[in-house]
């Protein structure tokens, strides 16, 4: 079975436990999708492996570019139904605060979804959603 | 030694990725330093595939290792321990990675201004001119005082 298959049958019965065994870097990275009133909320679990700044101690800027990379991605797959999953062509982060060293969370909204491109905004944050520690424009090729 | 070498012989080191738990996690190694410029390489490896039907690695650890890379060029510029933090980063995915082959991501910092660091790089497997994926990347420094320009290598 296709990952592609595999998202479908996690979008059909609203079960996203299988998304670490299906996907390594998702297992490597501690990710994982939970639904919420019709939107998906990605999930990154603290662990030490994500750390850029061991003095401050602060995430690493890449495990914040991929959680919202992946949060994008999911909510895109999450939303439309094509046969393969969609491609990343360009990822804009803009970085507002340090992450500090505990779970994060992202969220995304498709602003626009065309027949060959789909653009979605999606925002990370630690404790309060209203202060987003990133935020990213993702386009994506939709196969 | 003083401690400007010290700390000039450290980032020019493996020790200075090996501190980065994220980047040491992901076995990044050090291929080339010079003043402004670093090249890393990412080993291809399955724990982080990204698309287990085909075997290409994640986006995500390649944003990681071109971000990580800007980063680097920046201290590889300034060459001082001086904090900054990252502003934004754009990469854009020209294609995927092939799977089994390990990424490299070199960036140089071409620009520095009194508080900005601007910085562009790119991941490509061993042809610069294929590359998988473009970056540009702007860091604020946080720190105080003058920046000093790192020497040319010895």
């Amino acid at each position: 079975m296709s990952f592609r298959d595999t998202f479908e049958r996690m979008k059909r019965t609203g079960d996203f436990s299988g998304l670490q065994e299906a996907v390594p870097y998702a297992r490597f990275m501690g990710i994982s999708i939970a639904e919420q009133e019709g939107r998906l909320v990605t999930a990154m679990a603290y662990a030490e492996t994500l750390i850029g700044n061991t003095a401050l101690p602060a995430l690493h800027g890449g495990t914040i570019a991929a959680l919202l990379e992946l949060a994008a991605l999911f909510q895109i797959a999450y939303e439309i139904d094509t046969p393969a999953m969609p491609k990343t062509i360009t990822i804009t982060i803009d970085y507002m605060r340090s992450g500090a060293a505990r779970d994060t969370f992202a969220r995304a909204r498709a602003t626009r979804i065309g027949r060959r491109v789909a653009n979605v905004r999606a925002e990370a944050w630690q404790d309060d959603p209203d202060r987003p520690i990133a935020a990213a424009n993702v386009n994506f090729l939709l196969a | 030694m003083t401690e400007d070498d010290r700390f000039q012989r450290m980032i020019r080191s493996q020790k200075f990725l090996d501190r980065i738990p994220h980047m040491s996690a992901l076995g990044v190694q050090l291929e080339d330093f010079d003043v402004g410029r670093v090249t890393v390489r990412l080993p291809y490896r399955a724990d982080i595939v990204g698309n287990p039907d085909t075997g290409v690695l994640a986006g995500g650890a390649i944003s990681a290792l071109l971000d990580n890379a800007c980063g680097s060029s920046v201290v590889a510029r300034v060459a001082k321990p001086n904090a900054f933090a990252t502003l934004d980063l754009r990469i854009d995915y020209m294609r995927p990675a092939e799977p089994g082959r390990d990424v490299l991501a070199f960036a140089e910092c071409y620009k520095v201004t009194r508080l900005i660091a601007f910085v562009r790089g790119y991941a490509y497997h061993d042809d610069p001119a294929k590359p998988i994926a473009n970056a540009a990347a702007t860091f604020m420094f946080t720190g105080r005082g003058e920046l000093p320009q790192a020497k040319a290598a010895p």
